[in-house]
C-alpha cells in the first residue's frame, strides 16, 4: 500500500526530536570527527548532522527507538544538511555524503521494522531544514533591503541536498520548520527541478513554524497566507511544527484543516522551553493535548518536535490509534 | 469546496471567489504610469517611493502593481530592491504584489524575492507557444498566478472573435499542457479606446464586454482584468467625461464578469451620480448604440468642459421635485434653501413626521451608504448632518403641535447615550461620533463633558438607551471608564459600552475594561466604525452572536497582550538612574526675569503662521500631512474645502476678535536632585517630580528622565520654566450659538480651530522664550516647518504626556504660575484644563534635552516615586495606570 492509501485509513505517526536524544549521549569533539575530518581545522562539536557519518550507531539507535515506540515515519538526521547551514563548520564539501548516508541509515532501520511487521510499513522522510539564513528578511536593521541569501543560492543548496536524500533512499521529502516562506518556496522549486531531472516524483510534506502568539510566521505571514504561498505544488501534507506546544498550535491547525485540501500534519514541541531551555511537558500531558485536536478530526500525521522522546511518541501513537484521520 | 478559487497572499490572504467584489489593483507604483514614481526610483529615493505604495494600500488597493520598465533603469535591480524593501513594511506587504513587466528577466527577479503568492503581469502567445509554455511553467513553479494578454503571434486581439480565439487557445495550453491551475489564470482581453472617430474602434468596449462574458462562461475558473483608463484615451483633458466613461465602463465590465482591474480611484465618478444626459451619451459610445454616438458625446464633452470652467454654479437641481431637492441638499450639504424646501414638503405630505421619514431619511440613507463605502468623507457628512438638523428643527414646532394631539413615536434605529467622562473636557471626537450616528438614524442623547458615572448610568436607565458611548482624551479618563464599567456590572446592567477617544485603545479596553463588565464592551477607533458596531450590538437577530464574538475577540486581545508583555525586560530604577544624562553647566543661561509674566489678549493674527494643520485634518478623520494632503488623489478635494472653511472662520475669529488668547510664563532657579527638580520660589522650596525610563536598553544607552536636563547643585545654579496658554476664552458663546443653529459643522470647526490656536500659541510662546525672555538662543531663526519638526534647542513637555505622564504634577505648575487667576484656566478633578483649548508645560533649556516617552515602569520606581511625592503607592498606581509595566 502506498502512503497515500494508508493515510486514508489511519493517522500516521511521525517520530520525535533528534537533538534531544543526541544530547543524552553527552558527546565530545572526537565523537563528531570521522577519520577524514581528523585534522579539520574548525571545531565540529554540535554539528549533529555529522553524527550520521561519525557515530552512525547512535543515529540508527534513535531511529530504532522511535520506530519501536510506534512511529510510522522517521526523519533523516539532515536538518542542517545544506551547504548554507554547513558553511558554519566549513563542511560544504561533505553535504552530499552526509545526506546520502543519513538517508541510508534510516532506510536500513525502516526496512528492518517493515520486514518484522509487514502490516505496518515504516517510511523515511528526508528532513529539509530552513537553513540559517532568511531570503525575505534583512539581518541588517539599518538596511531593510539587504538579503544574506538569495533565492538562487537556496535553490542550488537545496537541490544538492534533495538529490542526495533521494539517492540514499528516502520515501518522502519533508520541508520543515519554515519560518520564512520564501526559503520554503525555494526548497519546493529545487525539489521540482530535481524531479524533472530524474524523471520521478516523491511525496512532499511541508511544515511551517508559527513563531508568535498572533499566529504568524517569523517572516510575518498569517497561517492562511502561508498555506496559500505553498499550495502551488500537490503536497502530501501541510502542517506546523516547532516553536509552540501542542495546545497553542491548535487554532492554527484549525485554519489549515479548514482551508486546505492536503493532509494535515503537526509535530509540536513538548511545550515551551523553561528558564533552563528545557522542554518539560510529559508524554501524558502532551498526548492529552494532542488528543483534543485528534478528536476534532484535524489531523492526518502527528509527531513531535523539540523536547519529545520515544515515550512521548509512544503515548502519541496510542492516542492516534483511537481516532480516525481527517477525512 | 470552491471550484477554482484564486487565492493570493501577501502577509495576509486575498481570496477571489465568483462572489467576491471587484478586486482593485493599485497602479501608482508603476514607472510607466506615474512620473513621480519614476523620478523617485531614478533618484534612488526609495523611502518616498515606498510611501506611494503605502498610500495605495491605505487607500484600499487590494493588490499593488509594481512596474520598473523604463529604458534608463536597471529593471532587475530596481524590481528586486523595491520588493525587498516592501517586504520590510508590514503595512504594505500585507497585500499581494503584481509583478508587472514586459521583460521576463524582470518578472523572474520579482518572483525570486516575494514570499507570498503574487500575480505576474503578463505573459502571452506573442512570441509563440514555446516561450509561453516555458514562462507559464516557471511561474507555476515559483507559485504565482498570471495575467495572460490576448496577444498572439499575429498580434493583439482587437475584435470579439480574436479575443476569444486567443484566450481559448491560451487557456487550453495552460490547463492541458502546463497543468496550470485554472483559477490562477487571469485574462486581460485588451481595453482599447472608444470615441476616437475611427470606424474600427467603435466596438472596442462592446467587444471587451462580450469577450469577458464569453471567457467567464466558457473557460472555467479564469478571471478577467484590465487597465480601465485606456478606454477614455481620446478624451484626455476632459476629466468630467473621462470619469463618467471609466465608471460606466467598469459598471458594464463588472456586469459581464470582469473581476479585477487597474483603476485610478480619483478618476472615477459614482455611476449613480453621472448626469443622466452624459451617461446616456457615454453608454451610447461604449455599447455602440447609435451611428452618431461619438459625435454626440464630443459635442456634449465640449459643453461639459466649458461648464467645468465656471466652477459649477449649477442651479439646475432647483427645478427638480422637492424630494430630489431635499436629497440633493443633504448629499451636497447645501443649507441655503433648506427651510423653504422643507416647508414645501411639509405642505405636500400629510404629517411633518412623514417628511422626516420619507425624503429626509432617504437622503440621509444615501449619505450613510456613500460614507460607508468610502465615497464621502467626514467633513461632508457633518455638513449633511447640519442640513438634516436644520430641516428637523424647522419641522419641530409642527411635530410638537401634532404630538400634543396624538402620542409621538420614534422610528429611530436605537438610542445611544454619549458622554465625556468625569474630569475630562474634550468632546470633539465624541461630537463627531454623535453626528455620524445621528445621520444613520440613531437617537443621540449627548450628556456633554465632565459627566459623573452616576449621572451617565441614571440617564441611561431612565431613557432605556441601547448603547452608551464613553469618550475621553486624557489618561485619567481611562480609569474613569473602568469605573463606569464596574458600576454598571454592580447594578446588573447589560447595556453595551462603546469606548472611544485619543488615549483609549483596543488593548486597554480588552485588558482593563472588558473583564469588569459582562455586557459588550467595544473600542471604536473612529466615527466611521461606530455605525456598524452599534448596529451589530443592538441587532435583534445578530446582537447575541455579536456579543459573543466581541467577548471572544477581546479575550483573545487580552491573551495576546499577556503573551507580548512577557518579552519586555526592565532595569531596576537604581541602575537606570546611574545611566542618566547630565547637562553641561557651560550652557546655563539666566532668564531675563524670575517669577511669572502674564500676557493678556495676545494678538491672534500673530499665531496664524504657527498653526500645525496636520492634526486639524486628523480631527476630521482625513489623514495625511499638510500641505500635501490638499493634493491627495482621494481626499484632496475635501481637504481643500475644509481648509478653506477653516481659514474663513479663522479670518472671522481674528477680525471680530471672537476668541481671546492669554498666557502666563515663569522661570525659577532650580537644581536637579535625583529624579526631582528642586525650585527656589522666592526662598521657598518647591519640587517637581519626574519619572525615568526603565525599559531595558543596550549598554551605554541612557535611561531618560526630565530631571536630567537641569544641572545639579554641585554643578551650578540652573533654571526651569513653566507655561500655560489658552486660546479658548469666549468659545462657549460661539459654540452655543452654533448649536442653537443646529450647526454641528461649525461647532466642531470652532473647537478644532481653538485647539490649533492654543497649540500655535504654545509654539509662539516657546519661540519668544528661547529668543527673548529666557534668551538662551537669541540668534535662532527657523521657519514654521522647522518649528513643527522641533529643530531648536530646548523642549516644552506637558505633564500628562509621554515624557512626564503624571497629570497631578500639573497642580504645582498651575499653583506656581497662578494660572487660574492669571489667565482663567482651571483644572478639573482629573487635571484636564478648561477651556479645552489650552496647553501647559515646563521649559527646559539645555541642548541635551529632548522629547522621549517614559514607557512602562516597575514597582520599585512607583514605590520610590510615591515616597518622593508623599503619596500612597495606591494613589500613584491609579494615576500612572497606563504606565505600569506590571499587574497591580
Amino acid at each position: 500500500m502506498s502512503i497515500r492509501e494508508i493515510l486514508k485509513e489511519r493517522i500516521l505517526v511521525l517520530d520525535g526530536a533528534m537533538g534531544t536524544m543526541i544530547q543524552r549521549h553527552k558527546l565530545e569533539e572526537e565523537d563528531f570527527r570521522t577519520p577524514a575530518l581528523k585534522d579539520h581545522p574548525h571545531p565540529l562539536k554540535g554539528n549533529n548532522d555529522l553524527l550520521s557519518l561519525s557515530r552512525p550507531d547512535i543515529i540508527k539507535d534513535i531511529h530504532a527507538q522511535y520506530y519501536a515506540a510506534g512511529a510510522d515515519i522517521c526523519e533523516t538526521n539532515t536538518f542542517s544538511g545544506t551547504t548554507i547551514a554547513q558553511a558554519d563548520y566549513h563542511l560544504e564539501h561533505i553535504v552530499y555524503e552526509l545526506n546520502y548516508q543519513s538517508a541510508k541509515i534510516a532506510r536500513e532501520v525502516a526496512d528492518e521494522f517493515t520486514a518484522r511487521e509487514p502490516h505496518k510499513p515504516r517510511f523515511v522522510a528526508g528532513s529539509i531544514g530552513p537553513t540559517n539564513r532568511t531570503a525575505s528578511l534583512s539581518p541588517d536593521v539599518n538596511d531593510p533591503g539587504y538579503r544574506a541569501v538569495t533565492y538562487d543560492d537556496l535553490v542550488i543548496a537545496y537541490k544538492e541536498q534533495v538529490k542526495a536524500l533521494i539517492d540514499g533512499g528516502v520515501d518522502i521529502l519533508l520541508v520543515e520548520t519554515i519560518f520564512d516562506t520564501l526559503n520554503a518556496k525555494a526548497a519546493l522549486f529545487a525539489i521540482e527541478e530535481v524531479f524533472d531531472e530524474i524523471g520521478k516524483q516523491y511525496p512532499i510534506m511541508v511544515s511551517g513554524t508559527i513563531t508568535d502568539a498572533s499566529g504568524r510566521t517569523l517572516s510575518g505571514q498569517t497561517t492562511e497566507a502561508f498555506l496559500i504561498s505553498v499550495s502551488h505544488i500537490p503536497l502530501l501534507s501541510v502542517g506546523l511544527n516547532c516553536a509552540l506546544g501542542a495546545s497553542a498550535l491548535r487554532p492554527y491547525l484549525q485554519v489549515l484543516a479548514g482551508k486546505s485540501e492536503f493532509n494535515i500534519s503537526a509535530h509540536p514541541n513538548a511545550g515551551l522551553p523553561n528558564e533552563m531551555g528545557q522542554y518539560d511537558e510529559s508524554p501524558e500531558f502532551m498526548s492529552e493535548q494532542i488528543e483534543v485536536f485528534l478528536k476534532e478530526g484535524l489531523i492526518n500525521i502527528i509527531g513531535g518536535c523539540c523536547g519529545t522522546t520515544p515515550p512521548h511518541i509512544k503515548a502519541i501513537a496510542e492516542v492516534a490509534a483511537k481516532y480516525k484521520p481527517r477525512g | 469546496m470552491n471550484n477554482y478559487t484564486l487565492k493570493l497572499s501577501g502577509l495576509e490572504p486575498l481570496i477571489v471567489t465568483p462572489e467576491s467584489n471587484f478586486v482593485n489593483v493599485g497602479e501608482r507604483t508603476n514607472v510607466t504610469g506615474s512620473a513621480k514614481f519614476l523620478r523617485l526610483i531614478k533618484e534612488g529615493n526609495y523611502d518616498e517611493a515606498l510611501s506611494i505604495a503605502r498610500e495605495q494600500v491605505e487607500g484600499g488597493a487590494q493588490i499593488i502593481d509594481v512596474n520598473m520598465d523604463e529604458g534608463m533603469l536597471d529593471g532587475v535591480e530596481a524590481m528586486t530592491r523595491f520588493l525587498n524593501l516592501i517586504a520590510a513594511e508590514p503595512d504594505i506587504a500585507r497585500v499581494p504584489v503584481m509583478i508587472d513587466s514586459s521583460k521576463w528577466p524582470i518578472i523572474e527577479a520579482g518572483l525570486k524575492v516575494v514570499q507570498g503568492k503574487c500575480v505576474v503581469n503578463s505573459i502571452s502567445l506573442k512570441s509563440g507557444e514555446e516561450e509561453f509554455i516555458y514562462q507559464a511553467k516557471k511561474i507555476k513553479r515559483y507559485g504565482a498566478a498570471a495575467i495572460v494578454m490576448a496577444f498572439d503571434e499575429v498580434g493583439q486581439a482587437d475584435s470579439y472573435e480574436r479575443r476569444i480565439e486567443i484566450c481559448e487557445r491560451a487557456y487550453r495550453i495552460l490547463v492541458e499542457k502546463v497543468k496550470f491551475y485554472p483559477g490562477d489564470i487571469i485574462f486581460d482581453p485588451n481595453i482599447f479606446p472608444v470615441g476616437t472617430g475611427m470606424e474600427e474602434h467603435r466596438k472596442n468596449a462592446l467587444d471587451f464586454f462580450n469577450a469577458t462574458k464569453w471567457i467567464r462562461t466558457n473557460l472555467p475558473g479564469a478571471h478577467v482584468s484590465g487597465g480601465v483608463s485606456n478606454v477614455s484615451f481620446s478624451f484626455r483633458g476632459n476629466n468630467a467625461v473621462r470619469e463618467a466613461m471609466h465608471s460606466a465602463f467598469l459598471y458594464h465590465a463588472i456586469q459581464n464578469g470582469m473581476d479585477m482591474g487597474i483603476v485610478n480611484p480619483s478618476m472615477l465618478e459614482v455611476y449613480d451620480d453621472i448626469p443622466k444626459d452624459l451617461l446616456e451619451r457615454v453608454e451610447d459610445v461604449l455599447l455602440d448604440r447609435r451611428e452618431d454616438a461619438t459625435e454626440r458625446l464630443l459635442d456634449f464633452a465640449e459643453s461639459v468642459k466649458q461648464k467645468g470652467k465656471q466652477e459649477k454654479v449649477d442651479e439646475e437641481w432647483r427645478s427638480r421635485p422637492v424630494e430630489d431637492r431635499l436629497s440633493h441638499a443633504l448629499v451636497k450639504g447645501i443649507v441655503d434653501y433648506i427651510d423653504a424646501d422643507t416647508e414645501e414638503a411639509r405642505q405636500k405630505y400629510p404629517r411633518p413626521l412623514d417628511v422626516i421619514e420619507g425624503p429626509l431619511m432617504s437622503g440621509m440613507n444615501i449619505v450613510g451608504d456613500l460614507f460607508g463605502s468610502g465615497k464621502m468623507f467626514l467633513p461632508q457628512v457633518v455638513k449633511s448632518a447640519r442640513v438634516m438638523k436644520k430641516a428637523v428643527a424647522f419641522l419641530m414646532p409642527y411635530m410638537e403641535e401634532e404630538k400634543r394631539a396624538s402620542g409621538n413615536m420614534s422610528n429611530a434605529q436605537g438610542k445611544v447615550l454619549m458622554a465625556t467622562v468625569k474630569g475630562d473636557v474634550h468632546d470633539i471626537g465624541k461630537n463627531i461620533v454623535g453626528v455620524v450616528l445621528a445621520c444613520n438614524n440613531f437617537d443621540i442623547i449627548d450628556m456633554g463633558v465632565m459627566v459623573p458615572t452616576e449621572k451617565i448610568i441614571a440617564k441611561a436607565v431612565e431613557e432605556k438607551v441601547d448603547a452608551i458611548g464613553l469618550s475621553g482624551l486624557i489618561t485619567p479618563s481611562l480609569d474613569e471608564m473602568v469605573g463606569v464599567a464596574k458600576e454598571m456590572e454592580r447594578l446588573g446592567l447589560k447595556i453595551p459600552l462603546l469606548i472611544g477617544g485619543a488615549t483609549t485603545s483596543r488593548v486597554h479596553t480588552a485588558v482593563k475594561i472588558d473583564p469588569h463588565y459582562s455586557g459588550s464592551v467595544v473600542h471604536v477607533i473612529d466615527a466611521s466604525k461606530s455605525v456598524p458596531v452599534v448596529q451589530s450590538l443592538i441587532s435583534k437577530e445578530h446582537g447575541a452572536a455579536y456579543h459573543e464574538k466581541m467577548k471572544a475577540d477581546y479575550t483573545q486581545y487580552r491573551e495576546e497582550y499577556k503573551n507580548r508583555k512577557r518579552d519586555k525586560n526592565f532595569t531596576p530604577i537604581n541602575r537606570a538612574r546611574e545611566a542618566s544624562v547630565s547637562v553641561n553647566k557651560a550652557n546655563i543661561v539666566k532668564p531675563t526675569f524670575l517669577g511669572t509674566k502674564v500676557f493678556e489678549d495676545f494678538p491672534l493674527e500673530d499665531l496664524r503662521n504657527y498653526i500645525d494643520w496636520t492634526p486639524f485634518f486628523a480631527t476630521w478623520e482625513l489623514s495625511g500631512r499638510f500641505p500635501k494632503i490638499l493634493q491627495d488623489e482621494i481626499i484632496g478635494k475635501e481637504a481643500t474645502k475644509l481648509f478653506h472653511d477653516a481659514n474663513e472662520m479663522l479670518d472671522k475669529v481674528i477680525i471680530e476678535k471672537l476668541l481671546g488668547a492669554k498666557a502666563v510664563i515663569g522661570f525659577w532657579p532650580a537644581n536637579r536632585n535625583g529624579d526631582d527638580v528642586v525650585l527656589d520660589v522666592n526662598g521657598k522650596t518647591e519640587v517637581f517630580h519626574f519619572i525615568r525610563q526603565q525599559n531595558e536598553k543596550a549598554d551605554g544607552q541612557n535611561y531618560h528622565c526630565l530631571a536630567d536636563y537641569v544641572a545639579s547643585k554641585e554643578q551650578a545654579t540652573d533654571y526651569i520654566g513653566g507655561f500655560a496658554v489658552t486660546a479658548g476664552i469666549g468659545i462657549e458663546k460661539l459654540v452655543e450659538a452654533f448649536e442653537k443653529d443646529h450647526d454641528d459643522y461649525n461647532s466642531i470647526m470652532i473647537k478644532a480651530i481653538a485647539d490649533r490656536l492654543a497649540e500655535a500659541f504654545a509654539e509662539k510662546m516657546h519661540e519668544l522664550v528661547r529668543k527673548e525672555y529666557w534668551g538662551y538662543d537669541a540668534t535662532e531663526s527657523l521657519s514654521s516647518e522647522d518649528l513643527i519638526k522641533e529643530e531648536y534647542r530646548g523642549i516644552r513637555p506637558a505633564p500628562g504626556y509621554p515624557a512626564c505622564p503624571d497629570h497631578t504634577e500639573k497642580g504645582l505648575l498651575f499653583e506656581l504660575l497662578d494660572a487660574e487667576k492669571a489667565i482663567g484656566i482651571h483644572l478639573t478633578e482629573s487635571y484636564a484644563m478648561y477651556p479645552a483649548a489650552a496647553v501647559s508645560g515646563y521649559y527646559f533649556s539645555h541642548p541635551e534635552s529632548k522629547y522621549f516617552g517614559v514607557g512602562k515602569i516597575q514597582k520599585d520606581q512607583v514605590v520610590d516615586y510615591a515616597k518622593r511625592k508623599g503619596e500612597t503607592v495606591e494613589f500613584i498606581e491609579k494615576w500612572l495606570a497606563p504606565n505600569l509595566g506590571y499587574d497591580n
